[in-house]
């Protein structure tokens, strides 16, 4: 337990340490522009399935739908992208999501990252890059 | 017996659209020994089970301690609404081996989310807690010195999971500072002649290996009231959640000394089922 830890802090200081331009950014990690792709693809495709929060996407349009999210992502996973779409405030004024729907998609996300195989640490880490927005996202 | 359980997984399979699942797996902890949600000894800042701020969750546990001269059985419930308020019962039944001898107590718990979520608001999520506890019978508390054969605990907790804090692990800590006057927990009684409520901390913290799988410690502060040397109590745990309707949880305790006898460790075994 102790010694897992200290590898741990250990990994994690060596981390910051070499945070240099030649470490490699979340985006990178996440697959590049083929990973993000094939999360976003895969979202889509569990959303369509889904009984439970399908109707907040019945109007959609899927392809821009698509070409946003990859855009948004790729920009706070510090891509080569700069995201000057629509805030998510203004995206999700009005749909009234509760938060048993907005955890039920992050459930959905997360399925879709195991199904682009993103392992679980890099799962998390870009998890704690978005869950800062929810407070823009629920019960508007 | 096979029987009911295949029933009971029938009803929860066929019926699991209907189960809360607000919460991302594994986050709202599992259920402690005075039945809050919470660790295993420690009260969290969490409330029990899947409910969201829609929702409202209802949960059962029962947890077994078996340290060299002692056990401790606990069963209970709790009820959570709509991620607010946490309602909780538990009866505990403490086994004396030497002396053949079984002490009974209830506590009943109320448990308020003040502020926060624990994932995702920028601050830990912050409640207050209450637990009321009734013993069966004082004979062995009133031979011991203490003064009532009931109690009340207040606490207030903190909680916090960072995404991929570790490592790209998630990581939980928890502090809980409880206002007490129980003898172990109250097992022993309430106060004695010199002391009443005095403030004690507890402190978890946990990292989540998968979504999975859980390794965590816990360490909770205890008074002396009846100068028995009463130890606080550590305990070392895994928690297994297969899924959001029951979690798994073995660990090792550290009780220290009980009731004049010393070096009280041994294994814990919990199971909780959240619906």
């Amino acid at each position: 337990m102790l010694k897992k830890c200290f590898s741990y802090c250990a990994a994690l200081l060596l981390l910051t340490a070499c945070a240099t331009s030649t470490e490699r950014t979340l985006y990178n990690k996440l697959g590049g522009e083929p990973g993000v792709e094939k999360i976003v693809t895969n979202l889509v495709q569990n959303i369509g399935h889904d009984e439970q929060i399908f109707h907040y996407f019945a109007e959609a349009n899927v392809t821009r739908f698509k070409e946003h999210l990859a855009w948004h992502l790729c920009d706070i996973s510090d891509g080569p992208c700069t995201y000057t779409g629509d805030t998510m405030q203004l995206i999700h004024d009005g749909m009234t999501i509760n938060e048993r729907d907005f955890n039920h998609m992050v459930d959905l996300l997360i399925e879709a990252m195991y199904e682009a195989d993103v392992p679980h640490h890099i799962q998390n880490q870009l998890l704690a890059r978005l869950a800062p927005m929810r407070k823009d996202i629920i019960y508007r | 017996m096979l029987k009911t359980i295949l029933l009971l997984a029938a009803l929860v399979t066929t019926s699991a659209v209907n189960a809360a699942d607000g919460k991302l797996i594994a986050t709202p902890g599992v259920s402690q020994i005075e039945g809050a949600a919470g660790g295993g000894l420690v009260p969290w800042a969490q409330l029990a089970g899947y409910a969201s701020r829609d929702e409202i969750a209802i949960n059962a546990f029962c947890s077994h301690g078996n340290v060299d001269d002692f056990k401790l059985d606990v069963c209970g419930a709790q009820l959570n609404l709509y991620d607010r308020l946490e309602l909780s019962i538990a009866e505990q039944e403490f086994d004396v081996e030497a002396l053949d001898l079984r002490i009974r107590q209830r506590v009943l718990g109320g448990k308020i989310r003040l502020y926060g979520d624990l994932v995702y608001s920028r601050w830990p999520q912050v409640s207050l807690g209450i637990q009321y506890k009734q013993l069966d019978d004082a004979l062995v508390a009133n031979l011991l010195g203490a003064e009532k054969d009931s109690g009340t605990d207040y606490y207030l907790a903190a909680s916090k999971l960072h995404l991929g804090a570790v490592g790209g692990l998630n990581w939980l800590w928890n502090v809980t500072g409880r206002y007490t006057e129980a003898n172990q927990i109250g097992l022993l009684g309430f106060g004695s002649e010199d002391h009443d409520h005095e403030l004690m901390l507890e402190a978890s913290t946990a990292l989540l290996f998968g979504r999975h799988l859980a390794v965590g410690v816990e360490y909770r502060e205890k008074p002396d009231n009846l100068s028995l040397k009463e130890n606080d109590w550590k305990s070392l745990f895994v928690a297994w959640v297969p899924n959001k309707y029951v979690s798994l949880t073995a660990g090792w305790l550290d009780l220290g000394e009980i009731a004049g006898i010393d070096d009280q460790d041994g294994l814990y075994f919990s199971m909780v089922g959240n619906y």
